[in-house]
């Protein structure tokens, strides 16, 4: 276990935890991810401080009232902070990987996800090409199952229409 | 009237990989054996226990304080527990100075210990503090998510890797004259540049080690300081302030607190400074012991606190501003890119910085502090506290 020999270890105890939880969804995230299997990014709206919220919340943080609507989030938006995942952490997918945070169009807050389609065998170019400002598409998945994997970000092409490999 | 709060003593042990020749719980016993010792005082007079301890599934024993109860002579004694994060370690502090400024307690004893390398998924613990709906999915942890905020603000300011690196080699010096740290040695920032990259711009070598260690610091009222120390640090000014969770909030024009810029610290660092009396800190305040997990955070906060203007600090990093002998030395021990033991590594910006004051730094300590400044970071940057160590009382705060 310590593999280090120099150590003056007199032994371990070896565990494995293995727990499982069902995390339930509640009313706002319930409706969010149903619109996901409709190819829509809801978010919610609150009408005092005209706040937009991706991801939605049931109140207003800046009003403290309730978010009295749902409004459909854009298909396009601008990349607020990104990050390309080299090495170290062994999530779902293998690395590397592009990670974004987002602001849709007509959303005011940013919401993350894995930027795809993206040539990363030049970790430096690849950070270039979705650094802070640059604009991107949201991309479906082409059976969508309610889950935030539904969708990811995709570059426009040079000539500004979204780079689509399928979706809608 | 508040009573007058400062430090008797401290303690904090070397900080490693790995403590194989103790437990947990005999870890948290040395500290605070330690600390009583440092401040000539016994179990009998301490008042009350407040345990330093962040996520305990690391060291897998979950909500370890029952655990250490009697191993740092808490039975019988009030005793909580506070976590948050990596700033656990500022609000222990805080708490701490609280329960002495009010007059409940004459003496607190703060405590607590770490082993992140007890678990080889510290990564995946890490990834558990995330929404579960919207964003645990991603490969979001401590270290992407600063990387994420380090990109847009090197963007905004024009800094670049070798500037981050350049910090990383003066800390792994600075170290070097700290018998505590875990990380030292003379780099290069060449070999900074080269070491493996993790999350872009971080590569190793700009990221914070795993450490296992302990620490305590030991305060009293103005009673206790008569009793047990002859030069006490005076914790002057306290400031600490929190922010959303959402990571997207905070990166945005709506931003109620710009993460990019850590917008943040300015908050906890007027509080603070307000009740410490400090106005001008680059010529009052002769240490900050900033937080630093990664190259980038530390300096961000020195400019959020006043010591510089928004997006100099690296340009004056490569000036030597920093150094040991620089204008105000920042991390002389190393700072927490070189050790960090999460639950306790606030507690040990704390303990650095009124050890500098109090002259008991050791080998890296500055001469002629009259004021040093701790600051601590929890979460992804949503727990953010500041302490100011003064040599003189400050009463009117």
């Amino acid at each position: 276990m310590s593999g280090n020999t120099a150590e003056p270890a007199r032994g371990y105890l070896t565990e494995q935890v293995t727990l499982r939880y069902d995390y339930a969804f509640g009313e706002v995230v319930g409706t969010f991810m149903d619109g996901l299997k409709n190819r829509k990014i809801l978010a919610t709206r609150c009408s005092k401080s005209a706040m937009v919220y991706l991801p939605p919340r049931a109140f207003c943080e800046r009003s403290f009232e309730k978010c009295d609507s749902w409004v459909e989030a854009g298909h396009e938006g601008v990349i607020e902070a990104s990050t390309i995942v080299v090495r170290g952490f062994e999530g779902s997918r293998p690395p590397p990987i592009a990670v974004a945070y987002v602001r849709l169009d007509g959303v005011d807050s940013a919401i993350v996800n894995y930027v795809e389609g993206l040539d990363l065998s030049d970790v430096e170019a690849a950070m270039r090409r979705i650094c802070p400002g640059t604009r991107v598409s949201v991309e479906f998945i082409d059976e969508p199952q309610g889950s935030i994997t539904d969708f990811h970000y995709r570059l426009l092409t040079d000539d500004g229409s979204a780079a689509r490999a399928g979706g809608r | 009237m508040p009573e007058v709060v400062a430090v008797l003593g401290t303690y904090q042990s070397q900080f490693k990989l790995r403590h194989p020749e103790l437990t947990f719980v005999e870890q948290a016993q040395h500290a605070a054996f330690g600390a009583l010792q440092a401040a000539g005082m016994t179990p009998d007079d301490i008042d009350a226990i407040v345990f330093s301890l962040a996520p305990t599934a690391f060291m897998g024993v979950a909500d370890a304080d029952r655990w250490s109860i009697d191993h740092i002579f808490g039975a019988g004694k009030p005793m909580m527990r506070v976590h948050t994060g990596g700033a656990t370690g500022g609000s222990v502090v805080h708490a701490a100075h609280a329960l002495v400024r009010s007059g409940m307690f004459r003496t607190v004893m703060i405590v607590g210990a770490e082993r992140i390398s007890e678990t080889p998924d510290a990564q995946k613990v890490l990834n558990q503090i995330f929404d579960p709906f919207y964003e645990k999915e991603m490969p979001l942890q401590t270290i992407t998510t600063v990387a994420l905020m380090a990109n847009a603000y090197m963007q905004r300011h024009a800094i670049t890797q070798e500037h981050l690196a350049h910090l990383v080699v003066r800390q792994r010096r600075s170290a070097m004259n700290n018998p505590h740290a875990h990380l030292k040695g003379n780099i290069t920032i060449a070999d900074v540049m080269a070491s493996p990259m993790i999350s872009y711009p971080f590569k190793r070598f700009d990221c914070c080690p795993r450490s296992s260690g302990s620490a305590a610091m030991i305060v009293g009222n103005l009673d206790s300081v008569r009793e047990h120390q002859s030069k006490p640090a005076f914790i002057n000014g306290v400031g600490s302030v929190s922010d959303s969770n959402w990571i997207g909030d905070r990166i945005v024009p709506t931003a109620h607190a710009d993460f990019i810029d850590w917008k943040l610290m300015a908050l906890a660092g007027r509080e603070c400074f307000r009740r410490a009396g400090i106005t001008d800190p680059i010529n009052q305040i002769q240490v900050a012991e900033v937080y630093d997990a990664f190259s980038i955070q530390g300096l961000i906060q020195l400019e959020q606190l006043g010591f510089c203007s928004s997006g100099t600090a690296f340009r004056l990093e490569c000036d030597d501003a920093w150094d040991i002998d620089g204008m105000v030395a920042v991390c002389p021990s190393g700072g927490t890119l070189c050790s960090n033991p999460i639950a306790v590594s606030g507690l040990v910006r704390a303990i650095e910085a009124a050890n500098q004051v109090m002259g008991t730094a050791g080998g890296h300590q500055i001469p002629n502090v009259r004021n040093a400044v701790a600051t601590a970071v929890g979460g992804i940057a949503q727990f953010l506290s500041c302490t100011v160590f003064g040599a003189d009382i400050m009463k009117e705060h």
